[in-house]
């Protein structure tokens, strides 16, 4: 059971460095600010959730759990708020990359 | 243990390169924002040298609070920078010649180091269990060296009246203005949802240092965090700074640690040392008034000088 549970593990972790690794080239490839905050809001969506997860059986139940949840979520509000405010800014001809 | 290796390396090439792109950036914008990566690395760095609690001031003080202070400090300069004339030749090599000096004397100090090197570690932990306190780090900031700690929540009102005294003479006593210039839905919604998380996260560093890492400088820097982003969403005003509470509050911290050090004299026998088995309630007491005046503090300081005139 735990070999299953550690090979979940790899493959969603794994799963996120990629999404982390996708997101960090479309930051630098992508032409212009909406594009790139789209790369990386993805990196930080997908990428750190698939992570969470890939690492909730490894860590105590319930709390250490929790805690990786709500690390999830405040780094989720955190990230949807900054890129509201940067794509605004970006609309309204802020200060350009 | 050959991967935490490869780890370790990789952190310390990463945090040199940002460190050097923050110095080579000639924008002051850019330049601030890689000084917070650099910051939130070197958090990590503290943490793989399993010092939490320097981690934990580092992420919230270093990176946090004081990249906020330079962000609002180029934003303020972005006009006179391009007006301002580069340095000349000779400035630039007395500047990068006292860079190396002060390098190379760093690099042959750590490399001159005893082996083993000079420690009070073992002393600070053996007489640990006489102040009732499991973190050694609390210990030693509220303990043993508890006039640096004093002294450090004194220094921060210097430091808060010398961005007031920036005030015009008609704005002296009125409230600082830190506001968004289009505060919206996203940033209000933060600012409404965010704070009592934050404000748990601030007193519980600060309540949980006696045993945990955390301290009240972390704490306070959560709590000064959330207090900014409530004046930044424009949900509330900052005070006007001659209001009398917002004073008290601003010196309850180090006036609390200056009569409980003054009461040592009488009742321990020495300033600042605290009657026994009455040390750890009172650091408690101790560090529930410098959270609360070092948020205080760290947030007006990020709300700059008054501009509004007082009504």
């Amino acid at each position: 059971m735990s070999f299953v549970l550690d090979l979940f593990t790899m493959g969603a972790v794994s799963a996120g460095a990629f999404f982390f690794l996708a997101g960090t080239l479309g930051l630098l490839r992508f032409p212009d600010p909406l594009t790139r905050l789209h790369a990386l809001t993805k990196a930080d969506n997908l990428g750190l959730g698939l992570i969470v997860v890939g690492l909730l059986p490894q860590v105590a139940w319930p709390f250490g759990a929790f805690k990786l949840i709500a690390v999830w979520l405040m780094g989720l509000f955190a990230a949807t708020t900054v890129s509201q405010l940067m794509a605004r800014a970006a609309r309204d001809g802020g200060p350009s990359p | 243990m050959t991967l935490a290796f490869a780890v370790d390396v990789g952190l310390a090439l990463l945090v040199l390169a940002v460190a050097g792109w923050s110095l080579a950036v000639r924008d002051a914008f850019a330049a601030v924002i890689s000084f917070v990566a650099y910051g939130l690395l070197l958090a990590l760095v503290w943490v793989r040298l399993a010092a939490p609690d320097v981690a934990l001031t580092e992420a919230a003080v270093g990176s946090g609070l004081t990249g906020l202070l330079l962000l609002s400090a180029s934003a303020r300069l972005r006009h006179a920078e391009t007006s301002a004339a580069p340095p000349g030749p000779a400035l630039q090599w007395a500047a990068g010649a006292l860079c190396i000096l002060v390098t190379a004397g760093l690099a042959a100090l750590v490399l001159l180091l005893p082996e083993p090197a000079p420690t009070l570690a073992p002393a600070a932990v053996a007489h640990l269990p006489a102040t009732g306190l499991g973190n050694p780090v609390t210990g030693v900031l509220m303990v043993y060296r508890a006039i640096d700690t004093f002294l450090e929540g004194v220094v921060l009102l210097p430091a808060l009246l010398g961005v007031w005294s920036l005030a015009s003479d008609s704005d002296w006593g009125g409230a600082p203005i830190l506001r968004h210039p289009r505060p919206d839905g996203a940033l209000t919604l933060i600012a409404q949802a965010l704070p009592p998380f934050g404000i748990i996260v601030g007193v519980y560093l600060c309540w949980n240092s006696a045993d945990h890492p955390g301290g009240a400088f972390q704490g306070g820097a959560v709590l000064a965090a959330m207090w900014v982003l409530i004046l930044l969403a424009g949900l509330a005003d900052a005070p006007p700074i001659r209001r009398r509470g917002l004073r008290v509050l601003l010196v309850a911290g180090a006036a609390v640690l200056l009569a409980v050090g003054l009461a040592g004299v009488e009742l321990a026998g020495a300033f600042l040392a605290y009657p026994e088995h009455y040390s750890k309630p009172l650091i408690l007491a101790i560090e529930m008034a410098l959270v609360l005046s070092i948020a205080v503090a760290l947030a007006l300081l990020v709300a700059g000088p008054p501009v509004r005139t007082p009504s």
